[in-house]
């Protein structure tokens, strides 16, 4: 019989997760544009305007960047939580939350200057989503809760949450009942690094690199951070070598909602410099994406966010020039991650044609 | 019949009506865990399912027709899961969820161009004798056919799985595949049935929705149904019985948002909305603490490693 079989690797292919990850790639935009070809769109075309809207030209790269910056912030708490098996999936309720909490520092303190301000800022949205992450790590340290669906289900209240005070008490009474926030003051208003040369690259990058920064040396060079690193992968040898397991859960949720706060903060104030509905456009759901892409390795983590990013760009010039709905994403996004998951398999495993000996 | 006992059992009808989607997602979940697969991608089967579900009505006219195409929908989608994870040795939490991001993709993209089109679907009728007992009647036996199917599913389920030899090897396949597989039995090609299944009775949830309880197709139609339908299992127990009550419960909750909304209650609508992932939470909570995860099939989420 010459029928494959399944044999275990010694070790990991070498590149394994680059060409994985190529070839998912292709497969998804195979499949994405059949799609297209079937809904009577042009699929070669839809193609050029995907890679041209997203990464052609120095405004497709600017786009991109700007929506890689919540992404990457988002992912980075993802893969951490993931890395430890805690299944956070909850970074779209707490970039929610961290976009109210920052929102309420400016409408509570709005005479502030910028140097007290930003911290304000940034501080109330790291409390707001590291909160909304950490009640479901302790209904799962304490009562046994699924963290899926506790965190999914405050990613819907949250979501709604934030709708209910723009809707109601804060809404701008001179949007014409439009659901905002009134204009942010400048002090609160995430401003360009170099208008002249990086275009509307705002300082939010800068705080993407200091935290990149903060968190590669807390898991290098700390105690904690090597446990994480050594012990997350298997709960059990974890609490076995006496790994301090429930703060560790606890802290990662709260890390992971503090990230996705910044992220919520600064969509808030450097994107749309006031609060409004239309800031919720699923970034954590991708960054779920971007984490699993990655692993925990923050260099992947920027390509792989950037990537999406690009994706997401060019799938908003696919709606503007091919009226392709918003939701073609999605459908990417869904089938990159389905792709990858098989793909991983050749990480471990290699089909051989020789018969059994 | 005053008119408080009559709003009563308006709300206790509607409350059967908005349960029955989430019931019939419910036990295909429950379903597809007891063969020891987690699929988180209910959500998105369930979307696809209404979607097609209107699709295939609104093209041939029969709402049978639309019931099928939904449930093999639903099922083809859950198939996509069982590629990744009983072939491809694939993390089954991360594929159910690019399976919910998918289908929520694809019911959108395919569905854009039918939003707000109306179709005919399913009509109530009362079903002879049964709809004239005093109070019963009214509130279970004047629907449409889907929600009269949905009554037939919990007894088969547990007749199923508590009492027939296909039950028993699908227990056995979420319990504890070697024994299953030195059993003689292919506890990999078990697991493909109780993925499809649960993805046939998802699809069969989300056409309930674009073609009785609605009879239109709107984008996230399902609006968190399916997850709740996933925590619903949790909160069963693993159990149809139990499964009919939780469904009822939100089914209960969705009818009263509704009725207050329409009697037009001093609340806003977003935290109205809230309350029935409020309540899931909570219900969650609750039979955590009491040690609800310990009823799960033992070998769920499992992969089966391949042979050498």
């Amino acid at each position: 019989m010459f029928l494959p079989r399944v044999v275990k690797r010694q070790e990991p292919l070498q590149w394994g997760s680059f060409f994985i990850f190529a070839v998912a790639l292709v497969v998804s935009l195979g499949v994405s544009c059949a799609l297209l070809a079937v809904h009577g769109k042009p699929p070669l075309k839809a193609l050029a305007v995907l890679w041209s809207g997203g990464f052609g030209g120095p405004f497709a790269l600017e786009d991109t960047l700007l929506k890689s910056i919540p992404i990457f912030l988002c992912s980075l708490g993802v893969a951490v939580s993931f890395r430890m098996q805690v299944w956070n999936i909850g970074a779209e309720g707490q970039f929610a939350l961290g976009a109210v909490g920052a929102t309420w520092a400016v409408l509570a303190f709005p005479g502030l200057p910028m140097w007290a301000m930003m911290p304000v800022m940034f501080l109330c949205a790291a409390i707001a989503g590291g909160l909304w992450a950490a009640v479901p790590a302790v209904l799962r340290l304490r009562f046994g809760m699924n963290e899926i669906i506790s965190t999914l289900m405050f990613n819907y209240i949250g979501i709604l949450f934030l709708q209910f005070l723009v809707y109601g008490v804060w809404k701008d009474p001179t949007s014409f009942g439009f659901p905002m926030t009134p204009i942010f003051p400048k002090a609160a208003i995430i401003g360009p690094i170099a208008p002249a040369t990086l275009g509307r690259v705002h300082w939010g990058l800068a705080v993407c690199v200091g935290v990149a920064v903060l968190l590669g040396v807390f898991l290098k060079r700390t105690r904690l951070g090597f446990e994480l690193l050594a012990g997350g992968e298997n709960p059990r040898a974890a609490r076995y070598a006496r790994m301090p397991y429930n703060l560790l859960v606890l802290l990662v949720m709260s890390l992971c909602g503090a990230l996705a706060g910044f992220a919520g903060c600064i969509e808030t104030s450097a994107t749309v410099n006031r609060l409004q509905p239309s800031i919720m456009v699923g970034y954590g759901y991708t960054a779920i994406v971007v984490a699993w892409l990655s692993r925990l390795r923050v260099s992947s983590i920027a390509c792989f966010a950037f990537l999406l990013a690009g994706l997401r760009v060019g799938v908003e010039h696919l709606q503007l020039d091919l009226q392709v709905p918003a939701a073609f994403g999605g459908i990417l996004e869904g089938m990159i991650l389905l792709s990858v998951l098989a793909g991983q398999f050749f990480d471990r495993y290699r089909f051989t044609l020789k018969g059994r000996s | 019949m005053d008119m408080d006992t009559a709003l009563l059992l308006s709300i206790l009808a509607a409350t059967v009506q908005s349960g029955t989607p989430i019931l019939y997602a419910t036990l295909g979940e429950m379903f597809t865990e007891r063969s020891g697969v987690l699929n988180l991608g209910v959500e998105g089967m369930m979307i696809v399912g209404a979607f097609t579900a209107f699709l295939a009505t609104h093209l041939t006219g029969n709402p049978w027709a639309g019931v099928l195409a939904a449930g093999l929908c639903g099922g083809g989608l859950s198939l996509l899961h069982g590629v990744v994870c009983l072939i491809f040795q694939g993390n089954q939490v991360v594929s159910g969820l690019a399976l919910t991001i998918l289908g929520l993709g694809l019911a959108d993209f395919l569905g854009t161009p039918y939003v707000g089109i109306t179709t005919t679907g399913f009509q109530a009728f009362a079903v002879p004798v049964l709809a004239d007992i005093p109070v019963l009647g009214t509130i279970f036996f004047r629907h449409d056919a889907l929600v009269y199917l949905s009554y037939l599913l919990p007894p088969l389920f547990w007749l199923f799985m508590a009492r027939t030899r296909p039950g028993l090897a699908l227990r056995a396949a979420g319990e504890h595949p070697a024994a299953a597989s030195a059993a003689g039995l292919s506890p990999v090609r078990i697991r493909w049935c109780g993925i499809f299944t649960g993805g046939f009775l998802a699809g069969l949830g989300g056409a309930y929705l674009s073609l009785a309880y609605t009879h239109l197709w709107t984008n996230n139609m399902t609006s968190g149904r399916g997850w709740i339908a996933v925590a619903l299992v949790i909160f069963a127990f693993w159990r149809p019985g139990r499964a009919v009550f939780g469904a009822y419960l939100f089914g209960g909750v969705m009818a009263l948002q509704l009725r207050l909304q329409a009697m037009g209650a001093n609340l806003p609508s977003s935290l109205m909305l809230m309350l029935p992932y409020a309540l899931t939470v909570l219900v969650l909570l609750a039979s955590s603490a009491r040690g609800g995860g310990r009823a799960a099939p033992a070998a769920l989420g499992v992969n089966i490693e391949p042979e050498e």
